[in-house]
């Protein structure tokens, strides 16, 4: 039953819902990610992102519906879903008064693992905590916390990886220290990481899961996605001196221009027309100093996707 | 369960709670017994009486300091979460965090056996205590402690903070203890008085002190114990209702 097109299928959720007295947290969801994939949920906040989250980790129980996780389901025997699965809840709750190795230690033994003095050095090592491990878990910096939960969420090497907004309050240097730890350890594993930041989605995820307002607005690769919104493209063009705007008008496929600066414009176009724009810019005796081809990004699908008003 | 177990331990020990904990439950019963007022020179009889009757009022604010945050805490923070969603039964999240809080109040108990061994060695003639009413009451202590414990776990299970946790504690360990024996003199429960005081602590912590060990004490201490338990784990499970 769980496998499809010869993929075998990690996480399976069918009908999901959650209502929290009178309000519709998650509204029968239905989604299927493939073993190995790294897959985005995505949406804005109080969508039910987390909510979805907590019932994959059996934290919530759902109002109706079933899951699957790494083969089982989770109402069913939650105890095997919950040993195959590393979490990490939203804004990282940690033991403040424990010391680092203590905490993966306690995580360690609750897993029964064998040699769990050097699968937490090894761990330890892995998400590059060697500097500070000899702290107390409350002494440490954001950056340093967030690859404590990290340690916590993989140290039991679960199939299936679940991150609730992993980067979310960090810095830019520790959002990309922590995204090169999540592909390190998701090659081999189904990660599923909410996030608000699509450049994240963009770096990390082979697939998005667009939820908003409880249901799936889009369900798909993150190529498919970014050619649904290639109707049109865009070209920044920087030139040396101002140019008659005519001349650019006229080049077929240009659909509109804008003034975004001094001597730089931004072209709507229908299709990729930078060659015929460069030999065109040339013959008028102007150079171009930049030409830029901009892909619509996530961010507005993401925008189109959940400001659209759901029946 | 173990390893919640551990964790709860280190947790004591790693705040300061532990030797707060067992440093203030010495220096009060140490003070009561050897140098305040009515102390047991001035009694002069060799009995550990005192230490007896103060040990359950510390143990109030003690045992409800100690596991006050026990619940309230995890909730706050969100570590609940993480341990519920570790392969643990809500049953081994309880009892691992029992078994530490008792654990700690039997450290604090242990170093009382030196006045249990002074006045062994001060009495005329030496040894001339009631030795099976000292163990009596000692197993007796650590009887309300069990119960004390899991009282203090439910109420910190009922809220996500500790301070409230912590009042409410300590007011139901009081209830627990003493005002069963306190409501049976009203004329409300005249013929059934006996049945009132026999729902509270007291009745069974003085059977139990005079050193005989009834199984009808034993069955209300493991029961009451097991009942706070089993409300504290109904009310982790209330998150699913």
């Amino acid at each position: 039953m769980l496998f499809s097109r010869n993929i075998i299928v990690s996480v399976k959720v069918i009908n999901l819902k959650k209502v929290f007295g009178e309000q519709i947290a998650v509204n029968a969801i239905n989604f299927e990610i493939a073993e190995g994939q790294i897959v985005g949920f995505l949406g804005p906040n109080g969508a039910g992102k987390s909510t979805t989250m907590k019932m994959l980790t059996g934290f919530l129980p759902p109002t109706s519906g079933e899951s699957w996780v790494a083969g089982f389901n989770i109402d069913k025997s939650p105890m095997d879903v919950k040993r195959n699965i590393g979490y990490l809840p939203e804004h990282n709750p940690l033991y403040t008064d424990l010391y680092v190795k203590e905490y993966l230690l306690f995580c360690a033994s609750i897993f029964k693992l064998d040699k769990k003095e050097s699968r937490v050095k090894e761990m330890i090592d892995r998400v590059g905590l060697t500097p500070e491990y000899k702290k107390k878990i409350g002494q440490l910096s954001k950056g340093y916390r967030q690859r404590v939960g990290l340690a916590q969420a993989l140290i039991h090497d679960p199939k299936v990886l679940i991150l609730d907004e992993p980067t979310s309050g960090l810095d830019p240097n520790q959002i990309g220290e922590i995204r090169t730890v999540i592909k390190e350890f998701g090659q081999n594993k189904t990660v599923i990481l909410s996030t608000h930041i699509m450049q994240e989605v963009q770096a990390l995820c082979d697939k998005v899961i667009i939820i908003n307002k409880g249901s799936i607005v889009a369900n798909d690769n993150v190529e498919n996605l970014q050619h649904l919104a290639q109707n049109k493209i865009l070209i920044r063009l920087e030139l040396s001196k101002s140019i008659n705007e005519s001349i650019l008008r006229n080049i077929s496929g240009v659909n509109n221009i804008t003034i975004i600066g001094k001597n730089t414009y931004e072209l709507e176009c229908t299709n990729d027309i930078r060659e015929t724009l460069f030999f065109s810019v040339a013959q008028s005796g102007n150079a171009i100093l930049n030409m830029q081809l901009e892909q619509q990004s996530l961010e507005e699908i993401f925008k189109k996707l959940t400001t659209k008003k759901t029946l | 369960m173990k390893s919640v177990f551990l964790k709860e331990i280190r947790g004591f020990f790693s705040s300061l709670i532990a030797y707060i904990v067992i440093v203030v439950f010495l220096i009060i019963t140490g003070l009561l017994t050897w140098v305040l007022k009515n102390n047991m020179f001035d009694a002069g009889y060799s009995n550990l009486d005192t230490l007896f009757i103060i040990a359950p009022w510390v143990f109030v604010f003690l045992i409800s300091a100690i596991t006050m945050r026990s619940f309230s805490d995890e909730k706050k923070a969100g570590t609940l979460e993480i341990l519920i969603t570790k392969p643990l039964t809500d049953f081994q999240i309880v009892v691992g965090k029992y078994l530490a809080g008792l654990t700690l109040i039997t450290l604090a108990l242990i170093p009382t056996l030196l006045y249990f061994y002074t006045i062994y060695e001060l009495g005329d003639p030496v040894g001339n205590i009631d030795i099976g009413a000292t163990w009596g009451s000692y197993l007796g202590l650590l009887w309300l402690g069990s119960i004390y414990v899991s009282i203090g776990l439910f109420s910190s299970s009922l809220t996500d903070n500790s301070i409230v946790a912590f009042i409410l504690s300590m007011f139901l360990c009081v209830t627990m203890y003493i005002s069963f024996d306190l409501i049976s003199s009203l004329s409300f429960f005249s013929g059934i008085d006996y049945y009132v005081q026999w729902a509270g602590i007291n009745s069974h912590y003085q059977s139990i002190s005079r050193g005989v060990l009834d199984t009808r004490d034993l069955v209300y201490f493991i029961s009451t114990t097991l009942m706070f338990l089993w409300l504290t784990k109904t009310r982790l499970e209330s998150r699913k209702w």
